[in-house]
């Protein structure tokens, strides 16, 4: 890793900031998940990626408990997850709630502060300003009062990035952050996201785009309902693995790979993705 | 009442009796047809909503009646009234979801609501009037199929009758529509009129229970034998016909019972018959009943949780031949690196004694041993474990749905015919692929290592 | 006066009450779109209801709300397991577990004997506010009286407790309320129990339709739910402005419909009133229709904005580290 910790928060032991033993998590009787067991490394940016219905959405809400866990155990910073509630940050994907909600920008961002308020105390003024140092952190300051229905996707995406950081965790489990923005939050995105690794953080999060995975992620875990492959993403992002886990479905996808391997040239577009399932 | 439920059941209580039994059970039928493509369609509320709307029509056409001096309580008037407003609804909800602001669910919970208090308040205006029948209205609420004429029962008799015809003659169009309207449109069936034509379909069936179930309970004959059905089923062809038998069973029943106990409200009995035949199939239905599901998460869960354990002790057996390495792992320590609940600590290790897959270890008190049958259930398992994933490697060249499906089902899902088959085919394909010495993959089980470089 | 105070009064207040509580918490219903569960629910407290009658043997409160909540959250857990099983639509699967309740109340009602007493058919139907008197009024005088305030019907009592804890908990919870009901799944991820909250609004919703039934039977009290969350949304985009309108439109559905439907033909010197539980849904109704046409979001709303708007939206400024 590059850079020295900046924050004194983060941990000087390399243990993984995520870990997973055999997890396996079925919708129904549909697996979803099958015996992953997998290590993240202990700081820095990782990307899943994976084809469509490869269960990388359930990967991280099986690790937050959101959906039921078939067998497996879950572990952050070396304990088990439900310790260290605290340190651990989510940011869902940004289709899965109701953006016509009557609520402004800050106030959504101020729900990243509510862990340190607990239940029925009102937030208090100082909380209230560090949720709008949060939203101005990511080039939002000036749309605080807006109703969230009235941004664009990319501002919609901000402010959830931005109600991850007012959480202040070591550990960010990010649903498809870049999904649907426009260039200029992609940047403002990997900025942030680029800032977190230096501090010593870890951002782990399901991405779509071949093209930018290696630009952007420097580690990466090829998920296909089962781990594929993990590691550094030079050693681990190659043709043979990525064919692996798509099942060698799409030669649109290999050119993409191989323009994004051979010199860093985005092929636009080439994202196997969509939503996941479920 | 045995006598009287017998008798009613029987057709046995006189003409009218009989007459107004079938004209029930002929609304049930076509309730239960038609609710089968409007509950796939989702638009099961609307029917509610709709139903609860025709109160202000049913009111206003009797005012009518006796402001134009014509007879008040002539069914067809009334319903033609309530088939009115019914349909207004319909609209009315499509409207209040145009803007964005509302949603459906409120649309239908603010038009039923709204609807019924007009006609609510139209009841009371029919109160004051000075005529005869307003008694009559009530039975629009709740049904009554006590006192109900021969007429009436004919009209509602044929009236289901031509909804049933419609459902049978409409079938293929409606199907189609009903599972995937954009596909139904691409192959140029007039979606928009279907559509409409289904809407129709509901409307008539919702006025023609008006009389005999009630507009609060008309919903539950529409979508309850329907629901039933599609426990029960798989197949539309068989669930319409299912659901139609159904909802005319409980009608008849329903009505045979309130003529033995007059105090029950017909159109309440209807739908407790219905609900009860609902509860058992829910119960038990084959595949999709709540026994049936419990028995396949059970199944389901053990299985992964026996999978694990056979790999973690062929694993802990191939490093035991390494010298200096021996103990096998004990039933604790195999729970624990799998994770498993504590009725799968209790139930597993007997299971698989049982199944004969493990023996006690003589070297440690509590370890686990493979047997000869549970060594070759791992080594099986581990085998298949790889041929999934180089089948779904492979698959490439298949269709994209195929190697999906089979992505979905994981090693120990697979069936062993299709393990065979994808063994043959990658024999053909790739022979090289096979081997157990295949190097490169990581190991079931095997955590993936970092490569640090 | 003295004949408002002993006739209307108690009517009119409980009119006023059951909007209130039940437009309040409707709100969370509306917001979390599911609107149809407070239909649901309306429906299926009937058997628990009339089950908690029968066993009591009176219209006091705790049989009741304790029955009705039993069979709440009976009915959830059905719904939610028939659309397990089933795989249909949510609204589907509500349709056939509140249908089959309500008959069962229905059914019930008969067989207990309930109807012998003062639980029927039309109280479900309409609501029973007619019985709702205050005899012992002797003048304004009265509402100072203890004694005579204890003549007080005691439904009117019981809503006002009603209101009052779906207040307290509305400002208690606010925070956490607006957290679940936007995002329940950061919302578990950050230790704030979602399924505690849902379970809460449920029952509090379960609660207002016991105490509203009397008012308004249970399904009228749809109308209370749903319309003035209803007539709020198609006002503000602000949260807090939300609940304070549907408060008012609530009042104003309460009152006027009861003012329309009972004090009106009374002073008209009609024989006759008319409903007064069906004039408050069609009062919702039109205040609904008032909102659609002539609020900010409707047609002349755009019209207005459409006039005013010259600037185009703000462009996202740059991130600083360009």
């Amino acid at each position: 890793m590059s850079g020295s910790p900046a924050s004194g928060a983060s941990l000087p032991l390399p243990v993984p900031a995520l870990s997973v033993r055999h997890l396996s998590v079925a919708y129904n009787d549909q697996p979803a998940l099958w015996d992953v067991t997998w290590e993240s490394p202990p700081s820095g940016l990782v990307a899943i990626v994976g084809p469509n219905g490869a269960g990388k959405s359930t990967l991280l809400k099986a690790v937050l408990g959101l959906v039921p866990r078939l067998s497996g155990e879950v572990r952050a910073f070396g304990r088990p997850i439900a310790e260290v509630r605290r340190r651990v940050g989510y940011l869902p994907q940004r289709a899965s709630v109701d953006w016509d909600f009557p609520a402004t920008a800050l106030q959504v961002v101020a729900m990243g502060r509510y862990p340190r308020v607990g239940w029925i105390r009102p937030l208090p003024r100082a909380e209230r300003e560090r949720a709008r140092a949060a939203l101005a952190e990511v080039g939002m300051a000036a749309y605080a009062d807006r109703q969230i229905g009235q941004l664009s996707g990319g501002q919609q995406q901000r402010v959830f990035l931005a109600r991850a950081l007012a959480l202040e965790a070591d550990l960010y489990l990010m649903d498809e952050p870049f999904a649907g923005v426009d260039a200029a939050t992609e940047r403002a995105i990997i900025e942030v996201l680029q800032r977190l690794a230096r501090e010593g953080r870890t951002v782990i999060a399901v991405h779509h785009d071949l093209a930018t995975a290696p630009q952007y992620f420097a580690h990466v875990l090829l998920l296909n309902v089962r781990a594929i492959a993990a590691g550094p993403m030079a050693t681990t992002f190659t043709p043979e693995n990525l064919a692996r886990t798509y099942g060698g479905r799409l030669s649109l996808l290999e050119q993409a790979v191989a323009a994004a391997l051979g010199g860093g040239v985005p092929v636009g577009g080439a994202t196997p993705g969509g939503p996941e399932r479920r | 009442m045995n006598g009287a439920l017998l008798e009613a059941l029987l057709f046995a209580g006189g003409y009218n009796a009989a007459v107004v039994a079938l004209g029930c059970a002929a609304f049930g039928l076509a309730a239960g047809a038609v609710g089968c493509f409007v509950l796939l369609r989702g638009r099961a509320l609307i029917a509610d909503a709709a139903a609860h709307a025709t109160l202000p029509g049913v009111a206003g056409a009797f005012i009518l009646a006796a402001a134009m001096g014509w007879d008040a309580r002539s069914l067809p008037l009334l319903l033609a009234g309530g088939a009115v407003t019914a349909g207004l609804a319909v609209l009315v909800v499509s409207a209040l979801t145009r803007g964005g602001r509302l949603r459906d669910d409120a649309a239908m919970a603010l038009v039923l609501s709204i609807g019924f208090g007009l006609g609510v308040v139209l009841v009371s205006v029919v109160q004051s009037l000075a005529v005869g029948g307003q008694a009559g209205l009530k039975s629009f609420i709740l049904g009554q199929a006590a006192g109900m004429r021969a007429s009436d029962a004919q009209l509602i008799g044929a009236l289901a009758a031509l909804s049933a015809l419609l459902v049978a003659v409409l079938f293929k169009p409606l199907a189609a529509l009903c599972f995937d309207r954009d596909f139904a449109a691409a192959v140029g069936l007039p979606v928009r009129t279907l559509d409409l034509g289904l809407l129709a379909l509901m409307l008539a069936v919702t006025v023609t229970g008006l009389r005999a179930v009630g507009l609060v309970l008309v919903v539950a004959l529409m979508v309850i034998p329907a629901a039933t059905a599609r426990l029960a089923t798989e197949r539309l062809e068989v669930m319409v016909p299912l659901a139609g038998a159904l909802g005319a069973f409980a009608a008849w029943f329903g009505v045979a019972l309130s003529a033995a106990l007059p105090n029950l409200p017909t159109g309440a009995t209807i739908a407790l018959v219905a609900c009860g035949v609902f509860a058992l199939a829910l119960a038990f239905a084959p595949r999709r009943g709540a026994l049936a599901f419990a028995w396949r998460q059970a199944r389901l869960s053990l299985a992964v949780a026996r999978d694990h354990a056979l790999r973690a002790a062929l694993e802990q057996a191939e490093a035991a031949a390494a010298p200096g390495r021996g103990a096998p792992l004990t039933w604790a320590e195999i729970g624990r690196g799998a994770g498993w609940t504590a009725w799968q600590r209790a139930v597993l290790p007997r299971w698989m004694r049982a199944s004969g897959l493990v023996a006690q270890d003589p070297r440690r008190g509590d370890g686990v041993t493979l047997t000869p049958a549970g060594l070759a259930a791992a080594r099986e398992l581990t085998r298949r474990h790889r041929l999934w994933e180089h089948y779904m490697q492979a698959a490439g060249g298949l269709a994209p749905a195929a190697a999906h499906r089979l992505a979905d089902q994981v090693e120990h899902t697979l069936p062993p015919e299709v393990a065979r088959e994808a063994e043959a085919w990658l024999s053909r394909h790739d022979p090289g692929r096979l081997r157990p010495d295949d190097v490169g993959l990581p190991r079931p089980g095997e955590a993936i290592p970092e490569r640090r470089g | 006066m003295t004949e408002f105070l002993r006739l209307d009064l108690a009517a009119l207040l409980a009119a006023v009450l059951a909007c209130l509580a039940c437009g309040l918490i409707g709100n969370l219903l509306l917001l979390t779109r599911q609107s149809l569960l407070g239909d649901a629910i309306s429906h299926a407290v009937l058997p628990g209801i009339v089950l908690g009658f029968w066993a009591s043997g009176s219209r006091a409160a705790p049989p009741l709300v304790a029955g009705a909540m039993a069979a709440a959250v009976t009915a959830a857990l059905l719904i939610a397991l028939v659309r397990r099983l089933t795989r249909l639509e949510p609204g589907a699967a509500m349709g056939v577990v509140f249908s089959g309740m309500f008959a069962l109340g229905l059914v019930l009602i008969e067989v207990t004997g309930a109807r012998a007493v003062d639980l029927d058919v039309d109280c479900v139907l309409y609501g029973q506010l007619e019985a709702l008197i205050w005899p012992a009024a002797e003048g304004l005088g009265s509402l100072l009286d203890p004694a005579a305030l204890a003549e007080f019907p005691a439904e009117v009592k019981t809503l006002a407790a009603i209101l009052a804890l779906t207040l307290g908990l509305l400002a208690l919870l606010w925070k956490e309320l607006r957290l679940v009901a936007f995002d329940p799944d950061f919302a578990r991820t950050i230790g704030f129990a979602p399924r505690l909250v849902s379970v809460l609004v449920l029952v509090l919703v379960s609660a207002a339709c016991v105490a509203a039934f009397w008012a308004v039977g249970s399904i009228l009290v749809i109308a209370a739910l749903v319309a003035p969350a209803a007539i709020a949304r198609l006002l503000t985009n602000d949260y807090a402005a939300q609940f304070a309108i549907s408060a008012l439109a609530a009042v104003a559905m309460g009152g006027g419909g009861y003012w329309a439907a009972v004090l009106v033909p009374d002073a008209l010197g009609l024989g006759h009133g008319l409903n007064a539980a069906g004039m408050m849904a069609v009062v919702a109704g039109l205040l609904l229709a008032g909102a659609c046409l002539l609020g900010p979001f409707g047609p002349a709303g755009r019209a207005r904005r459409r006039a005013a708007v010259a600037v185009g939206p703000v462009r996202v400024p740059a991130p600083a580290a360009e």
